[in-house]
């Protein structure tokens, strides 16, 4: 699997390290309900088809990156630098 | 026999070779099939399960019977195709899975018993008595089955691995794969060709076909001539491509060295190869199947095509009288050929009805082939036809029962092939596999125009779609011949008719498991084992599920057909393991003491990938207690040295670098001041810690963090989290200086002194008290000095670039020893921690909250931080959570060991009963007993009781008291002073 | 039919012809009194158990391709109890005791062969963290074998003990862990459920689940609507879609693990060795192949498929622990969709919906829970109360923080295990 780094260009899967649904950059407030984080902690959508997920570019530049993917055929869309797309997640 | 005039092998060399110790001459391009066929040799080997004496099926990588074991000692290499093993000067080689020898194998009594052998009769006995299983007939299954032997030495042959990358990739070089590379290389496209055999031209090689007016191989010659002229073209031969990944990522393995009689110098065995492709051509040809009819499986039995390659390519007749059982018209050039090299065509039955022949032979159409007789090798046939059967006298049976095109690489995205009734076999799911094209036989093309025209056609695309232009534009002539086949999967008749020869599976075998309800062709591949022997049912999974359709009563699309899974041929794991034998599986990090610290004997051992001094042994020391308790002794009396350079450094600057900290760290960093150093605890954001280590706060907006050896990455990784996911917005940037900065530890009462032998500017306890931190000068280099403790004594950890790390240890511990102190390793270092009651990963072990450690009141009310909403949850902060003590012995034993368990002390020590674990023990010199730190239910409210350790694996019960886990000067007296 | 060796001698001696269906296929009925989602290996023996242990007859199997076919088709077939935080310990130790008597049971030779486990540690730390994992297994009952470098050099000979980049310090032995042949405990079971009763059907996906007032009514599939009272969800790798048809979100993600098999060899290997520092473990199979795997490819995936990085990393290990296997060739790989849940530890528990069950998240430890799951969650859907050595399995513990069962110590959330 190779992964598009904005910064590197495409890279071998083992230069990263994997983290996740991207869900977990948004980070619930501290006074948010136990339902919420409890939900943001451990609850998942975990979709079978195109999920964007975080991947952390460790052996490269260090980015961390939303990559949009898909979990049956492996195919990879695109990889946004996590500070490019911050808050704009949908 | 050898055939005079035929074939590419160079008859000027000789060589000489052992098959079962006995002697065998070949020539150069030989294999070992082809070399022992050449001799007249019939059996190679024995089948898996009735261990029926087998000959050779097939000439290339797919061959399910030949196998045999080549080389001797540690170089000894199992389950070698002989069909795929050239033969050079002195190679060994030996039959395998049979006892005394290949021609009277003991286990052939199984054959017959084979009623009782059927499919899956293993599931339904061997059940009593109960203790029957493990101790009678699972070993004697085990050492029934099996192929080959691995030597059970070490391995010591060279391996390599290595990455290329290409716009093209083109797997096999065939007439295909050689039209492709051509048209793709001429347009100037960077190719890897990659051909498993030893010579390109595929089929070319093993045919009398004509191309462009002269032979085949002549044509490939020319070919690959023109494109070694190029540079933009790499040429891989015994190269197999074995696996598709993701991204244009492929698997292939080169067999470098195999063919070479010479081991043991730089050239490896094999190169694993990672070929990563902008675009890729499949040209991996197709094999011929074969026909089931009863006792198929005789030596002596081979492929129609296989016949030809031995024929064409090495000069040898498999036999002196051949007949030829097929369904389709590529069979006949079997015949034509070895006709024309002289050789006795004793019959040519086609089950064809309106099939016709030009040869003068025995032809009989619309007929089958009934039996075979010959137990060590083929004597005769029945041809049966009209209900009339006639026995005739051969030698060899070549048979075909068509092609199956060679598109396994296709299913390893999990493509599934399709049916195509035109030529009764599956052809690959289009586009199945990103940016690849299936060309040429692979495709389900049998003849040798199609497949030039449709790699022009493919390559001509690629070419398109990547701006360039297709300079080749006329195709070679061919003779255009028409592929021709009708279903002939199965003979009926008395014997037992094989599908897969390897695994010993029969029509019978498939046919019962639909008696028993395994239907479903996954159900049936698993119950029969079909399909599952080393050649993957690359012969016979497409016959199998003919049968299996037929006895199902469903069409063979319904039935559908099992995936093929990597690798397309077996890979060794030494090729994919290369590097790791030995110490070459992680990387190895030195500390710049490393040296000194051997050089005084210190046993370095294993901390994560670095290595650090286990202890610094004395003359007169005879073990490490000794050492450890003199250094123990040393630091809390005189001073000590130690390397603490392996603990995670992030350095972190900016305007908001305290913003980080406050939120990672549980307590508050934003009112350190300049200056000043302190403890921090950080959790995940599941509420558990995460690590633990002290931030120097070394200059506005600049700060410096330890991390635990072992968190090191982690935290690094989680900064970066923190940073670019949840706060972007911050102004800071970090990066890790472990490796640029050598650290040490010195303590004890005479650390001062020592730290200002050394410093520029000599400090003391009053304008440098307990926590501060500054850049100071260490013998003209900036440094950093900070005054912190892991051992209870008055200490500092000293810091410079890593390049004076080695002369300032050796520095340290010379002036130390002047003043009565010196080195001291990792023992004396957790021996001194433990007396503190200071946590390592043997506490902070994943499982543990601040309020485990007694540090709930670390997480500050004042702010939020990572880990403290999670650390809120009932569960975590529940009184009967096992909490963080220490021990000490208080009856008569007085061992205490860690991973022991802790129970009351009138408790039978089960589950049920078990409330904590020790987690840190040592011998404390200090205190003349054992202590220990561990984590007991609610064992914060329980101090000073006594409880029991219980460890059963080593038969050892302590009575032990709950002691403050600060055993050392609690108040802290001594370190700060 | 029973199955012994006096039948086969029948058999065999009359042609073979008397071999009967293993079980039935069965059209579905219109509606059940339970229904089990998933006919892998927990599916059917939780099928089984429903029939045999509490008397239950009206059940159905609803399996959307062949029986077996999930990851109890495709795993590395190793059984063992050795694992050390309560919620864990008594539940693999009451599963083994079910394996050992399994044959006799199912009247179906799963070949259950104790040959032995060995963890090796390579540290200090990590002989400590196995000696409390050694007294945990004993505390439970359950055998346990700290050994020193040389009893690991006694049983395990061909192991590089002289080079090796992290040192063998010694080994944990656990002799009633061992293997067993994973076909065969789907058949077994199948086997066993059919024969009370139960209905397999197979190529019956489920496509909705019917929810009125709170309450499951009914199942959509492709064969039409099946009404049920209980309906139990047991699909390991798609517990997010099932669950997702209920409306709920699961604390699971889908990870693969790749697993190998080499060519057949003649015994070289005679226990079931694991090598934590490598995420290594290796058997060898009855027929002769080695049988081994490693660590999750890290991605979730339902592609049943792996890449090369896990592949060479596993193939790495095992040449740095047992260069001997240097010349085995890998025959074939796949690739598993794991289940995985934040702490690494199941879900065997009811959910919100009144009559809806879930038994899930077995991560990459599902096929020696074949047994133990299969019972317990019976136990659940017939008597609505938990079984005792399943009651930590619980969906609430990420939300409470009580009876995380942590064994990996990496983190009660996500991608760390």
């Amino acid at each position: 699997m190779r992964i598009p780094c904005p910064i590197c260009g495409e890279r071998d899967r083992r230069e990263f390290y994997y983290v996740g649904d991207a869900e977990i950059v948004n980070r619930p407030s501290p006074d948010a309900s136990e339902d919420l984080w409890n939900d943001y902690l451990h609850n998942r959508e975990n979709p079978a088809g195109v999920t964007k997920d975080l991947w952390y570019h460790e052996s490269g530049c260090n980015s961390w990156l939303i990559v949009t993917r898909n979990t049956v055929t492996h195919e990879v869309e695109s990889a946004e630098l996590t500070v490019d797309i911050k808050g704009d997640l949908s | 026999m050898r055939v005079a005039g035929k074939g590419l092998i160079n008859r000027e060399k000789t060589l000489n070779f052992k098959f079962d110790g006995r002697s065998y001459k070949g020539f150069e391009g030989d294999t070992v099939a082809s070399a022992l066929l050449a001799s007249g040799e019939k059996v190679f080997g024995r089948s898996f399960k009735y261990h029926r004496p087998r000959g050779v099926l097939t000439a290339g990588s797919e061959e399910p019977n030949a196998l045999i074991t080549v080389g001797q000692g540690a170089f000894q290499d199992p389950n070698v195709r002989a069909t795929t093993q050239e033969i050079f000067e002195g190679l060994i080689t030996r039959s395998q899975n049979n006892w005394p020898n290949l021609q009277y194998d003991i286990l052939s009594v199984n054959d017959l018993f084979s009623n009782f052998l059927g499919a899956g009769f293993y599931y339904k006995t061997f059940m009593w008595p109960k203790s029957f299983w493990e101790k009678i007939y699972e070993p004697f299954i085990r050492r029934a089955a099996g192929l080959g032997a691995l030597s059970g030495l070490h391995n010591s042959d060279t391996y390599e691995k290595a990455y290329a990358f290409c716009d093209l990739l083109i797997i096999g070089g065939g007439p295909s794969g050689l039209m492709a590379a051509k048209i793709a290389a001429e347009a100037g496209l960077d190719v890897i060709l990659a051909e498993q055999e030893p010579i390109f031209g595929g089929r070319l090689n093993s045919e009398t076909e004509k191309v462009d007016g002269i032979l085949g191989s002549d044509w490939v010659a020319k070919i690959i001539e023109e494109l070694k002229e190029l540079d933009n073209v790499r040429l891989f031969l015994r190269t197999t491509v074995t696996g598709v990944y993701d991204q244009g990522t492929f698997a292939a393995v080169e067999r470098v060295g195999h063919h070479l009689p010479d081991r043991g110098n730089d050239r490896p065995l094999e190169c694993f190869w990672r070929f990563v492709a902008k675009n890729s051509i499949l040209a991996a040809g197709a094999i011929e199947r074969a026909i089931a009819f009863p006792n198929n499986d005789r030596p002596g039995i081979m492929a129609a095509s296989a016949v030809r390659t031995y024929l064409n390519r090495f000069g040898v007749s498999p036999g002196r009288s051949i007949a030829l059982f097929c369904n389709n018209n590529t069979a006949h050039n079997t015949a034509k050929d070895l006709l024309e090299s002289g050789i006795n065509i004793a019959a040519i039955i086609d089950s064809r009805e309106d099939s016709k022949t030009d040869l003068d032979v025995p032809f009989y159409n619309g007929a089958e082939v009934s039996n075979t007789f010959g137990r060590q090798g083929l004597n005769s046939i029945i041809v049966k036809k009209n209900n009339t059967e006639s026995k005739i006298e051969v030698d060899c049976l070549a048979v075909s029962g068509g092609w199956n095109p060679t598109l396994h690489l296709t299913c390893h995205m999990n493509g599934r092939p399709t049916w195509d009734e035109k030529i009764l076999s599956f052809v690959p799911e289009n586009g199945v596999i990103p940016n690849m094209a299936v060309v040429g036989a692979a495709n389900g093309l049998m003849d040798t125009h199609s497949c030039f025209a449709s790699a022009q056609k493919e390559v001509g695309l690629i070419i398109k779609a990547s701006g360039k232009t297709a300079k080749t534009k006329r195709l070679p002539k061919t003779e255009i011949t028409k592929y021709e086949i009708s279903p002939k999967w199965s003979v009926d008749g008395k014997g037992r008719a094989w599908l897969d020869y390897q695994n010993d599976v029969t029509v019978k075998d498939i046919q019962q498991s639909v008696q028993e309800n395994f239907k479903s062709v996954e159900h049936m591949k698993r119950y029969t084992t079909q399909g599952m022997a080393i050649d993957q049912g690359k012969n016979s999974n497409v016959a199998s599920l003919a049968i299996l359709a037929d006895a199902t009563g469903r069409g063979i699309p319904e039935t559908g057909t099992t995936t093929f899974r990597p690798p397309f041929v077996p890979v060794s794991i030494a090729a994919m393991g290369k590097n790791a034998q030995g110490i070459g599986f992680a990387p190895q990090r030195y500390t710049t003491s490393h040296v000194a610290s051997v050089d005084r004997g210190a046993p370095m051992v294993e901390a994560g990938l670095w290595y650090r001094p286990s202890y610094f042994p004395e003359v007169g020391e005879t073990n490490w207690r000794q050492s450890c308790d003199r250094e123990i002794e040393m630091v809390r009396t005189n001073v000590g040295v130690c390397d603490v350079s392996t603990l995670g450094k992030i350095d972190i600057q900016g305007p908001d670098a305290h913003r980080l900290l406050d939120f990672v760290y549980t307590n508050m960093f934003s009112t350190l001041k300049v200056g000043k150093v302190r403890y921090g605890l950080m959790l995940r954001e599941d509420g558990h810690v995460m690590d633990d280590g002290t931030t120097a706060h070394l200059a506005e907006n600049h700060y410096v963090m330890t991390t635990t050896t072992a968190a090191a990455g982690q935290v690094m990784r989680h900064l970066d989290f923190v940073h670019q996911c949840l706060h972007p917005e911050w102004d800071l940037g970090f990066i890790s200086v472990t490796e640029q900065w050598a650290q040490f530890s010195i303590a004890g009462p005479k650390s001062q002194e020592l730290i200002n032998a050394v410093l520029d500017k000599p400090i003391s306890s009053e304008t440098f008290p307990f926590m501060s931190c500054a850049s100071v000068g260490i013998l003209g280099e900036a440094g950093r000095l900070f005054r912190i403790s892991f051992s209870g004594e008055h200490g500092y950890e000293i810091a410079v670039p890593a390049r004076f790390g080695e002369s300032l240890f050796r520095l340290l511990v010379s002036r130390a020893e002047e003043i009565g102190g010196g080195p001291y390793g990792m023992e004396a270092l957790n021996i001194l921690r433990i007396e503190k009651g200071f946590i390592t990963h043997a506490e902070i072990h994943g499982r543990i909250t601040a309020f485990d450690l007694g540090m709930q009141r670390m997480i500050s009310e004042k702010k939020d931080c990572i880990g403290k909403t999670s650390a809120s949850r009932p569960g975590l902060l529940d009184s009967e959570r096992e909490q963080l003590i220490a021990l000490k012995p208080v009856g008569s034993v007085k061992q205490i060991v860690a991973g022991a368990h802790l129970f009351d002390l009138n408790d039978e020590p089960v589950r049920e009963n078990d409330r904590g674990y020790v987690t840190s023990v040592g011998f404390s010199p200090t205190f003349g007993h054992f202590i220990g730190l561990g984590f007991f239910k609610g064992g914060q409210a329980r101090l000073g009781e006594q409880i029991k350790m219980v460890d059963h694996l080593r038969g050892i019960e302590t009575e032990c008291e709950i002691v403050n886990t600060v055993s050392f000067d609690p108040k802290g007296d001594r370190l700060r002073d | 039919m029973r199955f012994s060796g006096l039948k086969i001698l029948k058999e065999g001696l009359t042609g073979n012809k008397g071999w009967t269906n293993h079980w039935r296929d069965p059209e579905p009925k219109q509606e059940y009194d339970i229904l089990i989602i998933g006919g892998g290996g927990h599916g059917l023996s939780t099928a089984y158990y429903l029939a045999k242990n509490h008397g239950l007859k009206n059940i159905a199997v609803l399996e959307k391709g062949y029986l077996g076919g999930g990851n109890v088709g495709r795993n590395t077939t190793i059984v063992r109890a050795n694992y050390f935080l309560p919620g864990n310990s008594e539940f693999y130790s009451h599963s083994l005791k079910l394996w050992e008597g399994l044959e006799h049971d199912l009247n179906y030779n799963v070949m259950h062969s104790q040959r032995g486990l060995i963890n090796l540690f390579h540290s200090d730390g990590q002989r400590d963290a196995f000696a409390r994992r050694g007294n945990a297994m004993i505390n439970q009952g359950d055998d346990a074998i700290l050994l020193d470098r040389d009893g690991v050099r006694d049983l395990l000979p061909y192991l590089d003990f002289e080079q090796t980049r992290f040192p063998i310090y010694g080994g944990l032995y656990h002799p009633r862990g061992g293997s067993a042949r994973h076909d065969a405990v789907a058949w077994g079971y199948a086997r066993g459920a059919d024969t009370r009763g139960v209905d397999l059907i197979q190529n019956c996906e489920v496509t909705g689940i019917d929810i009125e007032q709170g309450r499951v009514t009914s199942v959509q599939t492709t064969r039409g609507t099946i009404n049920a009272k209980k309906v139990g969800i047991v699909v390991a790798g798609r517990s997010g879609q099932l669950a997702a048809m209920a409306g709920m979100r699961l604390p699971i993600e889908s990870h693969i693990l790749q697993a190998f098999v080499t060519e057949g060899l003649k015994p070289c290997i005679d226990h079931v060795v694991s090598f934590g520092m490598g995420h290594f473990y290796i058997s060898q199979s009855d027929k002769g192949g080695l049988v081994f795997g490693g660590d999750l490819d890290f991605y979730a995936s339902y592609a049943q498929r792996g890449n090369l990085p896990m592949k060479e990393h596993v193939m790495e290990a095992g040449m740095t622990l047992m260069p001997m296997i240097g010349k085995a060739r890998v025959l074939r790989s796949w690739g598993g969709i794991m289940d995985m849940t934040p702490d690494g530890s199941p879900i065997i528990d009811k959910t919100e919906i009144d009559g809806l069950y879930i038994d899930c998240g077995w991560c990459y430890g599902g096929f020696k829970a074949v047994p133990a799951s299969g019972y317990c969650f019976a136990h659940l859907i017939a008597t609505d109360q938990h079984h005792e050595v399943a009651s930590g399995f619980r969906l609430n513990r990420f939300k409470t923080g009580y009876g995380l069962i942590d064994e990996e110590g990496t983190g009660s959330q996500h991608n760390l295990h």
